[in-house]
C-alpha cells in the first residue's frame, strides 16, 4: 500500500514538473494552432544543457536552469525562423529543429547518451539541506512554486498588447495583420516563448532524476497534448484564462497518476507510448466522429 | 490624400494560368472622397483594394497616401493609415476574443505595441458609447466572445473597429454582400453615418448599382483590371442604372451579363 503512496506521490511530482513543458506546448497548440514538434528536442536539450552546466562548468543549479530555458528559446527560434521567414510548414518545420536537435544535444553531452548527476548538488538537493523536508516534498513544492511563477507570467503576459495581438494571430492572422501587427513576429516570439518553457522543464526533470538522457524528451510533444486533453476534459468548463493554463498542469498531473497506476497494474512501460497516442487520438476524433454522425441522424428524406 | 499611378498586378505570370488583374491603373480621391466602386467579376476591384491594403506585392506603379509612398511597405505597416471591412463576416474579427479585446486590437492598430496591459479599464466607456451608437445591443455584450455574435453584428464591429481610430482611407471590400438585405441595409446605413461623421475618404466595392449611385459622391467603373469610367458631383447624383448599364456595354463592347447586379435593379 505504501508502495503504491510512494508511487502515486512520484507521478505527481513528476506531472507538475512536466507541467511546465505542458504549458509551453498549450501556447503553440491552443493558442496559436500550430503542433510544435520541436518540444521533443528542446526538452531534451533543456535536460543536456542543465546537467552539462552543473557537472562540467560547475554552474548553480538555478542559472543552470535558466540556461536551458534559454537553450529551449534558441531552439524555438530556429523552429520559429524557418515557419516564418522560409515559410516552411509549422509540422514540418519543427521536425527539422527535432532532429537536428539530436545531434547538437549529444554533442552538448559530449557524444555521450547519458550524463548523471550523482554527486553534484541539484536544486532540490539544496532545497533539502536547507529546510530538510523529504525529497518529494521538496521537488513538489520547488515544481508547483516555479508551475505558479510561470502561470502568472503567461496570465501577465497574454494580457498585454503583444500577448493580446499573439492571441489575436492564432485566431485570425488576416485580421491582425489588417490592425498593424506582423504575425510573422507574433509567431516567431510564440515558438520562443513556448519552447523556453519546455528546455526549463526539461531542466528540471533532468535536475529531479539527477541525469539527463538523449532520449528523455522523445514523445514529449505527445505527452503534452494528452495533458492539455485531459485537461480541457476535466475543466474545460472553466471559461478564464487563467484556470485554462491551470488546467494545463492539472492534466499533465493526471497524465503521470494514470500512467503510474497502468504500470502498476502490469502494463509494461514499453507500451505506455501506445496509450498516450491513443489518447490523444481518441480524443481528436471523438468530436470529429459526434459531429459526422450528427449531421447523419438530423438528415431526414422529407419532400413529401 | 490617395494617388494609385500606374498600378500593374499579373497572377501568375508565364503560366497557363496567367491572369492580368490590373492592367495600369491610375486613381487619386481627394480628402473626404466616399467613391463607389462597380464592375463585373474579374474586373479587379477587390485586387485593387487588395493592392491599396497590401495584401500582395505590385509588379509596378505607384501608391501614395498622403505624399507618403506605400508601395513596397507590407500589410502591417500600412495598416497604420489603413481601416478595412471585408466581404466575409469571419475575416475582420477575432472569433475567440472578446468583444472589448477586440475592440482594443483595433484601437492600437499601426501602433508599436508593448507590454503595458491590452486593454485599459478607461478605453472600456468609450468602447461602451461607441457600441451603443450601432443601436445593435452591443454595448452590454463586451465581454462575450465575438464567436457569438450574427454575421451582420460582426460585419457593424469590423467596421466600428475600422474606424475607432480614424484611418486615413477607409476600404470597403464588399462588407454587405454575405448579409441579408435586411441586416445589409443596417450595416450600409451604419457606414453612412460613421463615414460622414469622421468625414473619411472611402472605397466602397458594391454590386449593388442603386447602392453604387446612391451612396457617396463619386462612383468609379472598372473593367478588365482598369477604370473605365469615373463620374461624381451633380453628374453621379443624376445617374440611372440604365445608363450605368449602358456605359458599361459602350466602354466594354460587352453585354453587362452579371446577374447580380441586373438583379439589383
Amino acid at each position: 500500500m505504501s508502495g503504491l503512496l510512494v508511487s502515486l506521490q512520484d507521478a505527481v511530482v513528476q506531472g507538475v514538473l512536466w507541467g511546465i513543458m505542458v504549458l509551453g506546448v498549450y501556447i503553440t497548440y491552443k493558442l496559436l494552432d500550430i503542433a510544435d514538434l520541436t518540444v521533443d528536442g528542446s526538452f531534451a536539450m533543456g535536460g543536456c544543457v542543465c546537467a552539462v552546466m552543473i557537472l562540467n562548468f560547475h554552474v548553480d543549479p538555478w542559472v543552470s536552469l535558466g540556461v536551458a530555458a534559454a537553450a529551449g528559446m534558441a531552439a524555438g527560434a530556429v523552429t520559429g525562423l524557418l515557419h516564418t521567414i522560409f515559410e516552411i510548414p509549422a509540422i514540418l518545420a519543427g521536425i527539422l529543429t527535432q532532429i537536428g536537435l539530436w545531434s547538437i544535444n549529444l554533442r552538448i553531452m559530449g557524444g555521450k547518451s547519458n550524463v548523471p548527476l550523482l554527486k553534484t548538488d541539484t536544486i532540490m538537493s539544496k532545497f533539502i539541506a536547507a529546510t530538510g523536508l523529504s525529497k518529494q516534498a521538496a521537488a513538489m513544492i520547488i515544481g508547483i512554486g516555479i508551475a505558479i511563477v510561470m502561470i502568472s507570467f503567461l496570465y501577465w503576459f497574454f494580457g498585454t498588447e503583444i500577448g493580446s495581438a499573439m492571441r489575436a494571430t492564432g485566431n485570425n492572422q488576416a485580421m491582425i495583420r489588417a490592425q498593424g501587427v506582423n504575425t510573422n513576429w507574433t509567431k516567431l516570439l510564440a515558438l520562443t516563448i513556448s519552447n523556453g518553457l519546455v528546455g526549463l522543464s526539461g531542466g528540471l526533470v533532468c535536475q529531479s532524476q539527477k541525469y539527463a538522457d538523449i532520449g528523455m524528451g522523445t514523445g514529449a510533444i505527445v505527452i503534452g497534448l494528452a495533458a492539455i486533453v485531459i485537461g480541457d476534459v476535466l475543466m474545460g468548463k472553466l471559461r478564464s484564462f487563467a484556470s485554462k493554463l491551470i488546467s494545463a498542469v492539472v492534466g499533465s498531473v493526471i497524465y503521470f497518476v494514470i500512467r503510474a497506476m497502468v504500470l502498476r497494474m502490469g502494463m509494461d512501460a514499453n507500451d505506455m507510448k501506445l496509450l498516450s497516442a491513443a489518447i490523444v487520438a481518441v480524443a481528436l476524433c471523438v468530436p470529429v466522429m459526434m459531429n459526422k454522425w450528427r449531421i447523419k441522424k438530423s438528415y431526414t428524406e422529407g419532400g413529401e | 490624400m490617395l494617388d494609385i499611378k500606374n498600378v500593374r498586378k499579373t497572377f501568375n505570370k508565364n503560366t497557363i494560368n496567367e491572369k492580368k488583374a490590373l492592367n495600369g491603373i491610375d486613381l487619386h480621391l481627394n480628402e473626404g472622397d466616399f467613391v463607389t466602386v462597380i464592375g463585373g467579376n474579374g474586373a479587379g476591384k477587390s485586387t485593387m483594394l487588395n493592392m491599396i491594403a497590401g495584401v500582395y506585392p505590385i509588379d509596378s506603379g505607384k501608391i501614395q497616401i498622403d505624399e507618403i509612398n506605400i508601395s513596397r511597405d507590407p500589410e502591417y505597416k500600412r495598416a497604420k493609415y489603413i481601416g478595412r471591412v471585408f466581404q466575409d463576416p469571419m475575416l475582420g474579427t477575432a472569433a475567440g476574443m472578446e468583444i472589448q479585446e477586440n475592440m482594443a486590437l483595433a484601437y492600437r492598430r499601426g501602433q508599436g505595441r508593448g507590454l503595458a496591459w491590452g486593454i485599459r479599464t478607461s478605453e472600456k466607456s468609450y468602447y461602451y458609447e461607441a457600441l451603443k451608437k450601432l443601436g445593435l445591443g452591443l454595448q452590454d455584450r463586451m465581454t462575450n466572445k465575438v464567436g457569438l455574435l450574427s454575421g451582420g453584428q460582426r460585419q457593424a464591429l469590423t467596421l466600428l473597429m475600422a474606424t475607432l481610430k480614424k484611418p486615413k482611407l477607409l476600404l470597403l471590400d464588399e462588407h454587405t454582400a454575405a448579409l441579408d438585405p435586411k441586416t445589409a441595409k443596417k450595416v450600409l446605413e451604419i457606414t453612412q453615418e460613421i463615414v460622414e461623421e469622421q468625414n473619411l475618404t472611402t472605397l466602397m466595392i458594391t454590386h449593388n448599382m442603386k447602392d453604387a449611385i446612391q451612396i457617396g459622391n463619386r462612383l468609379v467603373m472598372m473593367h478588365e483590371g482598369r477604370i473605365i469610367y469615373d463620374v461624381s458631383g451633380e453628374e453621379k447624383k443624376k445617374l440611372e442604372v440604365e445608363d450605368l448599364l449602358k456605359k458599361f456595354e459602350e466602354a466594354s463592347g460587352e453585354e453587362f451579363s452579371n446577374d447580380r447586379m441586373i438583379l439589383a435593379k
